[in-house]
């Protein structure tokens, strides 16, 4: 566990980010990940009394505070109709419902995790992250970024109309996922981000348009063998490389058989 | 078992179910107190070395601190850990604190600080220095190695079962009926193999976990989750050199045992820390510590050669184990045992000859200690696995070659001490299984499309009833003023229902309603002696003293009756709960009898009585499992598990139905992932439950467990037992199934997705 | 620092470590339904109410509890007793390390969702982990709880 000399439940994003550039002081999400280490942390900051924790849907686009719960995206009707469930199918399996009612999206972006389910997915749809000092940055940029003294302030899905698909292998059924992906078709392009390689997710376009809008399952597969040959695997105590190099292969072919197939 | 009984047989809630189920505090953390001094461990990084400089004088300057202890401040008497009884077949291989370390996560120095933090603070401040020795990590290459676990000259095997200290031995044997290997030279088919199984962690919910203080008369009173308050104070007084009469050894509630807390794996520690301060101490393991310096399953190899003829006569079976005891030796001469002596007596039927031989070593690893199905677990998936491998090869169907082979009652079991199966339903349990489980329909591989299949396994397995001519079990029994009685136990309830079984036989001896039996222990102070709760023991051992102790509290509840009456004691009867003057007809109410005791009386309205058995009746079961297998991903997704379960007459169906679920799904979880394996270095990979995976309820399918009566005739109410044989079948019936689907037999568990894919075996 | 909180339907005005985590300020006031039974946030054991919703009190900061509404099982014990002796029936409670954080998870369930399907019992309270009972027999307990609810009602 942590140890904390303060906690500040910070009165505006500003006073956050000035507590935030000192290097010990640390902001807090759903203290999940935060708690199990092992340092000490001079400052918390509080995020949860800026009204950060809600799911806006305009028009044509979702605004998710940095605060919202996991649990918010699974049951958030609209969201989920946008994405044909796979955002209820990325985060569903992550624990439990009350890991699920603490976590927040905030906090599972920051960390970049490798395992990360909520990384994956996003990095699929149209979306766009919002930081207090660096302004919007699309999703696939963040991801990339080194962390920094920054604070991520809301998320925002743009509802380019599109289809959505989301899978993920894990040996029992709440555990860290062995391998996830997600796959999307807008602007006339396929996309599949690969995440729990076990480092954090990647995106792969379908840029040299080996797939049609409704791809068979034949395209499906060598489009998945591409991805499997061009992204990088590891190995952790949950799968070896290779393993993970079949698994793509093989969850992105069915995951994008089935998307295609509910798009027709 | 046409018998009627009007309690026995009845599926009555346990009796502290309400208070369970509301959370109330009856754990050893909820109820004692806050401020005792916080006890906590400094464990060593290495798996090997000898502790050169230990200074503490930094670390006890931390405000808080009260004292640090190092193995400079511990006596010097070597002693074993493990529950069982004296002279325990464990070596004396301990010390409270050691200077030599051998495994990553043994104890290095003992704090006692007024506060989690400080003691956390201070541990950060102990400087060690070790002289880092090369270890023994690989089980296979620790017999006869020049780098020994033990080197010590006082290491002290209190039984001889063939340990040599000097040779990283902690026991070797052998055992055989007939010539194995003339009868095997004349198989048709012999199905050789080496089967490997790990050191599965129980994980139950409660972690280790013991509070100490000095009573109002001096003595050390402990509170702690154990299964074993007796043979806890046996310990407690071997390690810290205080008399017996000077321990008082109590449990509440307990947080799940599973054999684990059979040994006294945190208790020596707080109990240490009280007789120098004088004052209450409490340790609480971590979830790492539970798992780094727990008592966790053997790891087991196991050699099987497995003769047969044609016909798919099994002829011969000739077993070989090698079992890792880690750095210390709890347990280890006698889990080893039942991996082959639970494992090879189902063949009964028609086996001619078996050899069962064994070693049983030390290495730098955990020290591995009792886990439910005690080594017949790991046996069992060898012996199930060759049958099924046998009948695939043979083209036989696997439930018919058991039916051909297999244990029935009457047989006498070479491999089981000689003893006769006097209750045995297992050719029941496997007729009923295939047919609830729809066997002819579910075995054979069905493509589900997508790269999907199902299919379906088997697997058979027995157990025992306490051990024979060892354990003990004891009740007493006493009636309170108004007809009420209180059934006092030396085993311990760890969630099992014990408490609610044993006063549920009592109820059917007295002739009274189960909620007139009040039901107290584990605690040696006003406890009868009993062994303990571990070896599927409490029904069997237990169970049938409760019967004894009820049967002469009548007598003398008649006895005091002829008293009030001044007639001769034989014209009094104990009849249903009813006290009835023969020749009148005459009721003495109960209340008038518990008052007759209370004055001007030399007789007491209450009994004792302890019970042993010469034998160890086995319980039998048949498991059955339907997969869906995903060929390209490995996935292994169970969709019903169903079992019969032959426990002789269970006394609460209920409750051994729960049994029988949790095994399996415990069973389920060491099969397809559960797993503790080790870095270069001898640290613990899985150490707690975020990488050590236990199943969640989305894991196990449907589950069905229904039961196959047979009568044990020593058994109290027909009774054998039901604890551990439920966790052993679902291991091989997995392999099978998993073998149907992909044409690979896996050999090693845990059977991860990744070598099934891989066809790794 | 000082934060005010209520516990069970009573204020609670405390002077607080800003490390303290919710299940240890709990389990100090008496509460010691609140179960810890693994430091990685995966057991499910120490489940309370805040504001009406399950989470895990092991990775709350009380402080973060501040102003806020927070139910154990000592303050549900009535709703909770609608249902439990059902699980009993069942022997389902075992050795009962996990039952308050299991019970507290069912009763949000039921707030939730008043008449769930199995799969949505499993999905649920997946995040509550049991060693003993092979869950079928909770799941058993719900269901016969559930259904006789129906029964009344028709």
């Amino acid at each position: 566990m942590i140890t904390i000399k303060e906690y500040i439940k910070a009165e505006s994003l500003e006073q956050a980010y000035e507590l935030n550039q000192k290097k010990k002081n640390k902001i807090i999400g759903g203290m999940l990940w935060l708690k199990m280490g092992r340092g000490s942390v001079n400052t918390a900051i509080d995020l949860s009394g800026l009204g950060l924790d809600t799911i806006e849907e305009t028009e044509d686009t979702f605004v998710i505070g940095a605060m919202t719960t996991l649990r918010a995206l699974e049951t958030h009707e609209g969201l989920n109709v946008y994405t044909s469930g796979a955002a209820k199918r990325a985060v569903e399996n992550i624990v439990g419902v009350q890991f699920r009612n603490l976590a927040t999206i905030g906090g599972s972006l920051w960390g970049r995790y490798g395992f990360s389910d909520v990384l994956t997915l996003l990095m699929s749809l149209d979306c766009q992250v919002e930081l207090y000092k660096g302004g919007m940055v699309p999703i696939e940029q963040f991801a990339s970024m080194k962390p920094d003294r920054d604070i991520i302030v809301r998320i925002l899905i743009r509802k380019t109309a599109g289809c959505f698909g989301y899978s993920d292998m894990r040996i029992q059924s709440t555990d860290f996922p062995v391998l996830n992906c997600a796959v999307s078709y807008f602007d006339g392009m396929w996309r599949c981000a690969v995440g729990a390689r076990p480092s954090r997710a990647v995106l792969v376009k379908d840029e040299y348009g080996m797939l049609p809008e409704i791809p068979d399952s034949g395209q499906a597969e060598s489009f998945a063998r591409m991805v499997a040959e061009t992204v990088h695997f590891g190995s952790n105590m949950r799968g070896s490389a290779r393993y993970r190099q079949r698994l793509a292969e093989v969850l992105i072919a069915r995951i994008l058989t089935e998307t295609g197939r509910n798009m027709a | 078992m046409s018998k009627e009984y009007k309690t026995v047989g009845k599926s009555i809630p346990k009796k502290d179910a309400q208070q369970l189920l509301l959370g109330k505090p009856v754990y050893t953390d909820d109820i004692t107190p806050d401020d005792a001094l916080v006890v906590k461990l400094l464990r060593s990084p290495h798996a090997n070395a000898i502790i050169t400089e230990i200074k503490t004088d930094v670390a006890k300057k931390v405000p808080g601190i009260v004292d640090i202890y190092t193995w400079e401040d511990v006596p010097k008497n070597r002693f074993a850990i493990a529950g069982q009884t004296y002279p325990e077949p464990s070596p004396y291989d301990r010390l409270i604190l050691d200077r030599h370390v051998r495994f990553v996560g043994d104890p290095v120095a003992i704090i006692a600080a007024e506060t989690e933090e400080a003691a956390h603070k201070a541990m950060k401040l102990i400087k060690v220095k070790y002289e880092v020795l090369k270890a023994v990590l690989d089980f296979r290459k620790a017999k006869d190695n020049p780098v020994l676990v033990h080197p010590e000259d006082n290491w002290f095997p209190p039984c001889e079962v063939g340990g040599d200290n000097k040779r990283n031995l902690v026991a070797s044997d052998e055992n055989h009926d007939g010539d194995v290997d003339a009868v095997l030279s004349e198989c048709d088919i012999v199905i050789e193999h080496t089967y490997h199984t790990k050191a599965f962690d129980q994980a139950m919910m409660e972690t280790f976990r013991t509070y100490t203080e000095i009573d109002r008369y001096g003595r050390l009173h402990v509170i702690s989750s154990t299964q074993i308050v007796f043979h806890c104070r046996r310990i407690l007084s071997n390690a810290l050199g205080i008399p017996k009469h000077m321990i008082r050894v109590e449990k509440p509630r307990i947080g799940g045992g599973f054999g684990a807390k059979q040994t006294a794996v945190s208790e020596v520690y707080p109990a240490f820390v009280t007789m120098k301060t004088k004052r209450p101490a409490k340790i609480i393991f971590s979830r790492v510590e539970s798992h780094i310096a727990g008592s966790p399953r053997h790891e087991m190899e196991i050699t099987l050669r497995l003769g047969a003829s044609k016909d798919g006569t099994i002829r011969a079976i000739d077993l070989y184990t090698l079992s890792n005891s880690g750095a210390y030796g709890e347990h280890g001469p006698t889990t080893v045992g039942l991996s082959g002596h639970k494992s090879i007596p189902m063949y009964t039927g028609s086996l001619e000859a078996f050899r069962f031989s064994y070693d049983v070593v030390y290495s730098n690893t955990l020290a591995a200690g009792a886990y439910r199905g005690y080594g017949a677990t790991q046996g069992i998936f060898a012996v199930e696995s060759a049958v099924n491998e046998l009948s695939e090869k043979l083209g036989m169907d696997p439930t018919e070659i058991r039916l051909k082979n297999m244990v029935r009652e009457g047989m006498v079991m070479p491999a089981y001490y000689g003893e006769t199966a006097n209750a045995c339903a297992l050719d029941r349990c496997l007729e009923h299984c295939r047919e609830m489980f729809e066997w002819e329909k579910k075995y054979p591989v069905r493509d589900m499309g997508n790269g999907k299949v199902r299919c379906a396994g088997v697997a058979m397995a027995m157990q025992g009833s306490g051990i024979s001519n060892v354990d003990v079990g004891s009740a007493t029994i006493k009636l309170t003023e108004d007809g009420g009685y209180i059934l006092i136990i030396g085993a311990a309830d760890m969630g099992t229902g014990c408490d609610t079984i044993l006063a549920q036989m009592a109820a059917e001896c007295l002739g009274c309603d189960v909620s007139k039996i009040s039901v107290f222990g584990a605690d040696t102070d006003a406890s009868p002696y009993d062994s303990g709760s571990y070896a599927s023991s409490t029904t069997y051992i237990t169970g049938k003293a409760v019967e004894n102790a009820c049967e002469k509290l009548k007598k003398e509840i008649c006895a005091i009756g002829s008293e009030i009456l001044g007639c001769p004691s034989e014209e009094i009867q104990f009849n249903d709960g009813q006290v009835i003057h023969l020749p009148t007809g005459k009721n003495i109410p109960l209340s008038d009898i518990a008052y007759k005791c209370q004055c001007f009386s030399e007789r007491t309205a209450e009994a004792t009585a302890s019970h042993s058995s010469a034998v160890s009746p086995p319980p039998y079961m048949v498991g059955m499992v339907e997969i869906e297998l995903d060929k390209l991903t490995g996935k292994v997704k169970i969709i019903d598990y169903m079992a019969v379960v032959d426990c002789g007459i269970p006394i609460n169906p209920a409750l051994a139905r729960i049994q029988a679920e949790g095994g399996i799904v415990q069973g389920i979880g060491h099969t397809l992932y559960e797993n503790l394996s080790f870095m270069d270095n001898g640290a613990l990979i899985e150490k707690d439950l975020m990488q050590y995976k236990i199943p969640t309820r989305l894991d196990m399918g449907k589950l069905t467990v229904e039961f196959e009566h047979s009568n044990e005739p020593t058994g109290p109410f027909g009774a054998k037992s039901i604890g551990e044989i439920v966790i052993n079948t679902p291991a091989p019936a997995l392999a099978h199934a998993i073998y149907r689907a992909t044409g690979v037999w896996h050999r090693e568990l845990p059977i991860t997705p990744e070598k099934i894919v891989f066809g790794e075996e | 620092m000082n934060i005010k909180l209520k516990l069970n339907g009573k204020m609670i005005s405390e002077d607080i470590a800003p490390d303290l985590l919710l299940i240890d300020f709990v389990r100090k006031h008496d509460c010691k339904s609140v179960k810890r039974g693994c430091e990685t946030a995966n057991c499910g054991l120490c489940t309370v109410l805040m504001n009406g919703k399950p989470v895990l009190s092991c990775s709350v900061l009380t402080a973060r509890a501040n102003g806020q509404e927070i139910f154990t099982l000592e303050g549900l014990q009535e709703e909770a007793s609608e249902f439990i002796s059902f699980i009993a029936e069942q022997g389902a409670d075992q050795c009962g390390f996990c039952n308050p954080g299991f019970v507290m998870n069912t009763i949000a369930l039921l707030r939730e969702n008043p008449d769930p399907t199995d799969d949505e019992i499993k999905a649920f309270l997946s995040g509550n982990l049991c060693r003993c009972s092979g869950y079928e027999g909770q799941l058993r307990g719900i269901r016969n709880y559930l259904d006789s609810r129906k029964g009344g009602e028709q």
